[in-house]
């Protein structure tokens, strides 16, 4: 008989693991609850650190998919039963898929700006996440403040909900620090004559062609990059902010006031991962994100036999990572599947 | 002819001795006093407190007022013991006066009175009054007082029947000493019965059928034994009072002094004083902090309660450790049978702790702020709380109030986390500069949001004016009809700040503010009794992993009766909250805002 995969959730790392299972001869059912694929990867306009557009990316996702890969979306997992090594899941709206074996890849959800109050993100118009900015290049009308005039300083907030121990996220979310970058530059290709401005506690560029673009923000766009947390802000009655941060280069407090705040929001673990982990008994790290079996020879493997972890539910992730990442965890499910 | 025996030396000398400590003591602590205090001491012998004191030793000391309220068996075996044996005292005195023939009447007479006298004579007012009374009433008491013993040992085992988890270890001490507390009534009770028994005669409902009984038992034996117990009598009594002064039981007679201390005026200083000593001194460690204090129950941590606090200070071992380690959130304080200000004794270590720091706030801007009747002084931490700012505002607009928003722009620090991290000299000149800004405005009015602030406006600053948290400010602005309101019930938990209860004293307006905009809910640990969010200012030096703990554990208790926002009136509560919470977490001010109907444009 055909062993069969069930596969839960439809980002980069889910459908790329799906069409690998399909490839190794294995019939895959993939189970999203939202109504495409894709997952966050949708609300990217242009990709770090080339800055190619998205959709290259989700085009190549989607082309992967074939006709042994059957696919639900707007299915969200309520239920797992399993017995014998058999699981039996069940969604919301009633749809039962079984399988011998499950792949999770819920990924991540993205750090609520709100929490940080003492940024204004909800409370000053002006103050946007780095989501909101992307949807501003996707839906390509320019950048404006929220009264509709081009913004002439425009600052970058790093690190908001992560590697802050005051909202209990101690880890680093990895991709924000070239984001910031990346965004930083094409505001400067949008608008050349605004002032951008990047506080940062320190800029991780740890992958290939990283550092080259963060030189070349400084270098070839006159992006100036201040040391120094944000410690708060506030609005003026222009509907500016006012951010009030220590330059800890120099050692003295600065006040500013920039005309569009971004915050460049970390990552959490989905709700949906930590409902399936506790579905599954699966154990969570104190960061929030799951534990593999092993942190360094079995990491797509979950501490629950028959169950394997792809993407940024182990953590922060980029693309590139995740596509390596889903394969490996394709390979090994496939193997635990049919085995030689 | 006197009465004499060589058994009461034991007893003798042991009372000497300890009567020595405690005059001893009393008079080193009354001497080190700084003259103000002197001067408050020498006054207040001579004043009406004299007798508040009085009334309050025998509330405290006697009857336990305070463990009653507490818990009902705790109140009683504290009191059997204590009243109990203070009127068992004071009637044998007046018994032996009566019953002996010699004018001398030693102090050691009316204790083994029944060992001197054991005739059958029942006096003249007895035999027309109560026949025996006497005999029946120091029975009685004595039975009262074995009734406390029986609990106290109960409670060993069943300590939660009193209220209790958790409580101290005791040190060697402590273990002779307790042990011969509780050795003393049966062995009294023993060394009677047998006495009266074999003299047959001047027993009263209990030491008499109990000494026929043992007669009975032992038939000639018993005068022997009964000379062996009163040795023993002797003994426990003369061992108990000499370890005294080195065991827990030390606080009785410090407390005595604590409390005249309280009446007559005198208070904590910034550094060790003649109080705080008295306050080590009169921890009676009980450990009544232990089970209230949120760092053990929530976080795991056990070493650092105020009973283990203040004995590392009382036996010089005090570390930074045990010193910094505290919520200072002022539920062991308000929990303690002896009123031991606990808080301030831990200040006192932080003072001498903490490093110097030599900054004279030179690089403060000079500011002269302009006049106003109204003031309103956010605090940093509202600062950092701009949903409570925005509601603020919206509030005064719509009230029409005409105000100075003093810390705008920022301005300085109210002083209490630098009073908290024991840098007092520093705190002490940022308050000062503060206070001359704050005088500036002449205002009449000065109104806060933080509860930080308000608490060192009200107990630090010494203000001219009326100092008023935001809640109540509100509370008039409704109540003087200048905001009208228009509500959607949503169930809400309303949490008390600590520095806004239990600091502050304000309970009601927050909770009259919060019952006219939604349906208050009840929270199992409120008022005097709430919990810290765990965003304290005074604990630095506990990972954030543990700080999460306490919110977590004073969350799911606001949860309990499933509340759709948890409501508070200070923002760093409110900052502590949200990180962890999953309902919102508001402040009083932006319950009160939405609730404004048809609201005048905020125009910028």
């Amino acid at each position: 008989m055909m062993k069969r995969g069930i596969v839960i959730g439809g980002g980069i790392a889910g459908v790329t693991a799906a069409s690998a299972l399909a490839k190794l001869g294995i019939e895959v059912a993939l189970l999203e609850k939202e109504p495409e694929v894709g997952g966050h990867l949708r609300n990217w306009d242009r990709l770090f650190p080339s800055r190619r557009k998205s959709t290259e990316v989700l085009q190549f996702l989607t082309k992967q998919i074939n006709s042994t890969i059957s696919i639900h979306t707007n299915q969200k997992v309520v239920s797992i039963q399993e017995k014998h090594g058999h699981f039996v899941v069940e969604t919301e709206k009633g749809l039962i898929v079984e399988g011998d074996s499950i792949l999770l890849a819920t990924g991540f959800e993205l750090f609520d700006a709100s929490k940080k109050e003492e940024y204004g993100y909800g409370i000053y118009e002006n103050v946007i996440t780095s989501v909101e900015l992307e949807r501003m290049f996707q839906d390509g009308k320019g950048i404006l403040t929220q009264q509709g005039t081009i913004p002439k300083r425009i600052g970058f907030i790093h690190c908001v909900g992560s590697r802050d121990e005051k909202v209990g996220h101690l880890y680093c979310s990895k991709v924000c620090c070239v984001t910031g970058v990346k965004q930083a530059i094409e505001i400067k290709e949008t608008i050349p004559e605004a002032e951008v401005f990047g506080f940062y506690m320190d800029l991780r560029m740890f992958d290939r062609y990283f550092e080259e673009m963060y030189f070349e923000a400084q270098q070839q766009w006159g992006i100036n990059f201040i040391r120094g947390r944000l410690s708060e802000c506030s609005e003026n009655p222009d509907h500016s902010i006012l951010v009030k941060v220590e330059d800890t280069l120099t050692s003295r407090p600065l006040r500013m006031t920039v005309d569009l705040l971004v915050l460049l929001v970390g990552f959490i673990p989905s709700a949906e991962t930590n409902q399936l982990a506790s579905m599954l008994e699966i154990p969570i790290g104190e960061d929030g994100f799951l534990e593999p079996v092993d942190e360094h020879t079995l990491t797509n493997s979950a501490q629950h036999p028959g169950v394997f972890l792809a993407g940024a539910l182990k953590g922060p992730v980029c693309i590139s990572e995740t596509f390596a990442d889903a394969r490996a965890t394709a390979v090994q499910m496939a193997a635990y599947l049919n085995p030689y | 002819m006197i009465s004499f025996n060589l058994f009461v030396l034991p007893f003798s000398l042991g009372l000497i001795y300890l009567l020595y400590m405690i005059a001893r003591w009393w008079y080193k602590w009354i001497s080190a006093l700084n003259p103000n205090d002197k001067t408050r001491f020498r006054n207040g012998l001579f004043s009406p407190r004299f007798f508040s004191a009085v009334k309050e030793v025998f509330l405290e000391s006697l009857i336990h007022r305070k463990m009653f309220k507490r818990n009902a068996l705790m109140g009683y075996m504290h009191m059997s013991f204590a009243l109990g044996w203070f009127l068992l005292i004071i009637l044998g005195n007046i018994e032996s006066r009566i019953y002996s023939t010699t004018h001398i009447n030693p102090p050691y007479y009316p204790i083994f009175l029944k060992f001197f006298i054991h005739d059958k004579t029942v006096l003249w007012f007895e035999i027309y009054t109560v026949p025996g009374f006497f005999r029946f009433i120091m029975d009685l008491l004595l039975l009262f007082i074995l009734s406390g013993l029986a609990l106290a040992i109960v409670k060993r085992s069943k300590s939660r029947w009193f209220g209790m988890t958790r409580t101290t270890h005791y040190q060697l001490t402590d273990k002779v000493a307790l042990t011969c507390l509780w050795l003393i009534f049966p062995v009294r009770l023993f060394a009677e019965s047998f006495t009266d028994g074999y003299y047959g005669g001047g027993g009263g409902f209990v030491t008499q059928h109990l000494g026929n009984l043992l007669v009975l038992i032992f038939q000639e034996a018993s005068q022997h034994i009964a000379y062996m117990l009163w040795w023993t009598y002797s003994l426990v009594l003369g061992i108990f009072f000499v370890t005294l002064p080195f065991s827990r039981y030390w606080h009785i007679p410090t407390e005595i002094l604590l409390i005249f201390f309280r009446h007559f005026g005198i208070k904590p200083q910034a550094g060790h004083s003649s109080f705080s000593d008295v306050e080590i001194g009169a921890c009676s460690r009980c450990g009544v902090c232990i089970d209230v204090c949120q760092l053990g129950v929530a976080a795991h941590v056990h070493d650092i309660q105020a009973v283990y606090f203040i004995r590392s200070v009382r036996d010089e071992q005090v570390n930074r450790d045990i010193t910094l380690r505290c919520l200072v959130c002022g539920r062991c304080q308000q929990s303690c049978p002896v009123g031991i200000q606990t808080d301030s004794l831990r200040l006192i270590e932080r003072n001498i702790f903490s490093g110097s720091l030599q900054s004279d706030f030179g690089y403060l801007p000079p500011k002269t702020p302009r006049q106003a009747s109204i003031v309103y002084f956010a605090g940093c931490m509202t600062h950092l709380t701009p949903g409570i700012l925005r509601a603020i505002k919206g509030i005064f607009l719509q009230a029409g109030v005409n105000y100075l928003f003093l810390d705008e722009q920022g301005s300085v620090c109210c002083g209490r986390p630098m009073l908290l991290s024991g840098k007092h000299d520093q705190a002490m000149k940022l308050m000062e500069a503060n206070r001359q800004l704050i005088l500036a405005t002449q205002a009449e009015t000065l109104v806060t949001s933080c509860p930080i602030c308000y608490r060192m406006f009200i107990e630090m600053y010494d203000l001219p004016m009326q100092v008023v948290h935001h809640s109540q400010y509100i509370l008039e602005l409704i109540k003087t009809g200048k905001i009208p309101l228009q509500t959607h019930y949503k169930k809400v938990a309303y949490h008390d700040p600590c520095d806004l209860g239990r600091g502050s004293h304000v309970y009601h307006a927050p909770r009259e503010l919060l019952a006219k905009v939604s349906d208050l809910v009840h929270v199992k640990n409120e008022y005097e009794d709430a919990l810290c969010c765990g965003g304290s200012l005074g604990l630095y030096t506990l990972n954030p992993k543990k700080r999460n703990m306490v919110t977590k554990n004073a969350l799911d208790i606001l949860m309990a009766n499933q509340p759709e926002i948890i409501a508070t009136a200070c923002p760093l509560c409110k900052k502590t909250f949200a990180k962890l919470s999953d309902v919102e977490v508001l402040d009083i001010a932006e319950m009160v805002y939405p609730a404004i109907p048809d609201k005048t444009q905020v125009t910028a």
